[in-house]
């Protein structure tokens, strides 16, 4: 370290990202010889004990991937095991699958925009150290999150590992009197997520932009959540069914890395704002209106400003809800029976943070006999490592603590979730100099 | 998330293999977090914070069960540097779903997973933090319940027992007049045995509970099995009831291997 012209750069915990993680970067001059985010976060091996699991037990049991997106992972199973036992729900059944993932893109959201990832704008440690300087923002942000919560908690049961979810429906519905309560909540929420995103659009960003290719879905009338073709803006248009032709997962030498990549295309970069970029025309008008305001032009490639994006779909998140609430009528039956024969399903749903991917066959009995599961954060590891490689030149010049400190904003730009990603990954990245 | 008062209880969250659900239920806790805060010193929770001061803390909480050999070194750390060593949740206290591996070959586990699998570094079990060392509480779920952790907290920092029953969930279900779905409907479930905290969520939501909290004190799993069999489950499907997220949890190990022997 003493030595001026090369540096090294450690973080060996990264700290306000979910799971456990570490970075490595090696600087000669203002050259980077060497980036390593660095996973450690033990593996689960959920895709192995799947196996002769009944699909009934499937959402309960992955959404244990994740305790910060447990209903994503709910979802993009359910739809998965729906398309494989050819399952058509009811219409009411999927307003409610709208609203359910409105709730857990509140809350995650929230806790990202103002406890993760905030505090590095404004130059706090944590969200706590944030309270006595900016009380009322912090107060905003925990009612906020609260209501994302309270979504959850009133059509699952609880926020984390909600239980109502099931194959074919739910195992309960609300009335309609169940979510009226919601509604002033949600109205004071959507405000306050405009207010959210002028908030953050007055922080100070970095000149810095990447040319991604951003990947979500799309849907035909919808701001995606549950459904959709998987679309990038290269031209990339397929079915679920078609991701494992596209996307491979990349063995990386010397690494215990298994990268997403597109095929013959490299790294991409999946989450709010390839979900901006791809479906801007799909937000409501007021979320629409708040992003021009913002500032975010498109396509938005600056990675430090997902920080609004984020925002914005805060604000599209209880437009949606709002929405969803007024238009209600329970099913007439909260769940269909769900004749079992042996089958293969797919589906993709948009995790908070992005593209979330699930693949189950099952046997005669409806017995589970694989199951492969990508989210988002995988897909997104080459990417941030990307980042790094062209963002770190630029701070050479700063002192040692300030570049580890920008280097892990870099970092939670991703709002990274590594206890996901490490279901199945262990990354130990070593790359010579490009 | 340090303060000035350095006369202020200092708590540690620690993270082990899990889905870190258990330790975003403190952030949860919306209502309480800033008085929590203001109460106690949070001095090492790199999930919420970059501050990471060193030990030793009067509150270790522990969520995750212990699958690496770096992991079962790490504990014995953990716990030279925790006054009170508490669990969070079904990983920690039980090993988590993550311990139905220990039924089976991990390494098949692991080749099943990985492409290389000669990197992955992996014990054969996840196991509970107290097969490693003393725990001074158990605070059960999966996950846990947010208004029973900031009650522990609270009880623990007064020096006072908890008011956490080890009662099991039927008695939830009576205290919120639900129909005993079991005996009206015939579904299966595992709340006579399981012990209370959810306030009966699943039965609540029309369904069996599935033993997110693990087993209650002292629970009769023999006679729920052959009620099972009455019911017409297999002992296949009974064995699948047991091995759940607290499926190393003994009594509902050995009433699965009961069943899987059968």
């Amino acid at each position: 370290m003493s030595d001026p012209k090369h540096r090294t750069i450690k973080v060996d915990y990264l700290a306000r990202v979910e799971g456990e993680g570490s970075l490595y970067v090696k600087l000669k001059g203002n050259q980077v010889q060497d980036v390593k985010l660095k996973i450690f976060e033990p593996p689960r091996l959920f895709e192995a004990f799947l196996r002769g699991r009944h699909f009934s037990e499937v959402p309960d049991i992955v959404a244990r991937i994740c305790g910060i997106c447990p209903v994503a992972y709910q979802m993009s199973a359910v739809h998965a095991l729906e398309r494989a036992l050819e399952i058509h729900v009811d219409p009411a059944v999927r307003l409610l699958r709208r609203l359910f993932y409105c709730g857990e893109w509140i809350e995650s959201h929230a806790l990202h925009v103002y406890m993760l990832h905030a505090p590095d704008f404004l130059g706090y440690q944590d969200f706590i150290q944030m309270a006595p300087d900016h009380r009322h923002i912090v107060e905003r942000a925990l009612r906020l999150k609260k209501i994302g919560n309270l979504i959850m908690t009133i059509l699952g049961g609880r926020e984390i590992h909600p239980v109502s979810v099931a194959v074919g429906g739910f195992y309960k519905v609300p009335a309609r009197r169940d979510l009226l309560p919601l509604v002033d909540d949600l109205k004071w929420a959507l405000q306050a997520s405009l207010e959210t995103a002028k908030w953050v659009a007055g922080f100070e960003f970095p000149d810095f932009e990447q040319d991604y290719e951003f990947v979500s879905l799309s849907h035909p009338s919808e701001y995606p959540l549950n459904e959709g073709r998987i679309v990038s803006n290269r031209g990339l248009n397929i079915g679920a069914s078609e991701y494992e032709k596209y996307f491979i997962e990349q063995h990386v030498q010397h690494s215990n890395a298994l990268h997403s990549i597109l095929r013959g295309r490299g790294s991409y970069k999946v989450g709010p704002m390839a979900r901006f970029n791809l479906n801007f025309e799909k937000l409501p008008d007021v979320a629409k209106e708040a992003a021009r305001e913002c500032g975010l032009s498109l396509p938005c490639r600056n990675p430090f400003r997902s920080i609004v994006v984020r925002a914005i779909e805060l604000v599209f998140a209880c437009h949606e809800a709002l929405r969803v609430i007024e238009e209600y009528q329970p099913p007439s039956a909260p769940r269909q029976q769900v004749p079992v024969h042996s089958s293969v399903g797919q589906a993709a749903t948009e995790a908070p943070r992005g593209l979330l991917y699930h693949h189950y066959k099952l046997d005669q009995e409806g017995l589970i006999i694989l199951a492969k599961i990508v989210p988002p954060t995988s897909q997104n590891q080459k990417r941030i490592e990307d980042d790094l490689w062209q963002f770190v030149p630029r701070l050479a010049e700063m002192p040692t603590e300030e570049i580890r400190w920008k280097c892990e904003q870099a970092v939670r730009n991703y709002d990274p979730c590594i206890s996901c990603a490490t279901h199945f990954l262990r990354l130990n990245l070593e790359r010579e100099q490009p | 998330m340090n303060s000035d008062n350095k006369r202020k209880p200092k708590i540690a969250v620690y993270k082990f293999a899990s889905c870190d659900g258990c330790q975003l239920s403190l952030l949860d806790a919306e209502d309480e977090l800033l008085g929590i805060a203001s109460a106690v010193d949070i001095s090492y929770f790199p999930e919420a914070s970059r501050a990471m001061l060193k030990g030793p803390y009067d509150i270790g909480l522990v969520e995750g069960s212990i699958t690496t050999h770096h992991d079962a070194e790490r504990i014995h750390q953990v716990r030279r540097e925790c006054r009170t060593l508490i669990t969070i949740g079904a990983c920690a206290t039980s090993g988590g779903i993550q311990a139905l591996r220990n039924w089976k070959d991990v390494r098949e586990f692991v080749r099943a997973v990985y492409a290389t699998p000669q990197y992955i570094s992996t014990l054969n079990t996840s196991t509970p933090v107290s097969e490693h060392v003393p725990v001074d509480f158990e605070l059960r779920g999966c996950p846990i319940n947010k208004y029973q952790l900031v009650e522990l907290i609270t009880a623990t920092l007064a020096g006072r027992k908890p008011n956490i029953p080890a009662y099991s969930v039927c008695m939830e279900c009576k205290r919120r007049d639900n129909v005993c779905i079991a005996v009206a409907q015939g579904v299966v479930c595992l709340g006579p045995v399981t012990h209370a905290g959810c306030g009966a969520l699943c039965p609540s939501f029309n369904r069996g509970c599935y033993g997110c909290y693990g087993p209650m004190e002292s629970p009769n799993t023999a006679a729920l099995s052959s009620q099972f069999r009455i019911l017409g489950q297999s002992n296949r499907e009974i064995t699948r009831v047991f091995r759940g997220f607290n499926a190393w949890a003994l009594p509902f190990r050995k009433a699965s291997e009961e069943s899987e022997r059968s």
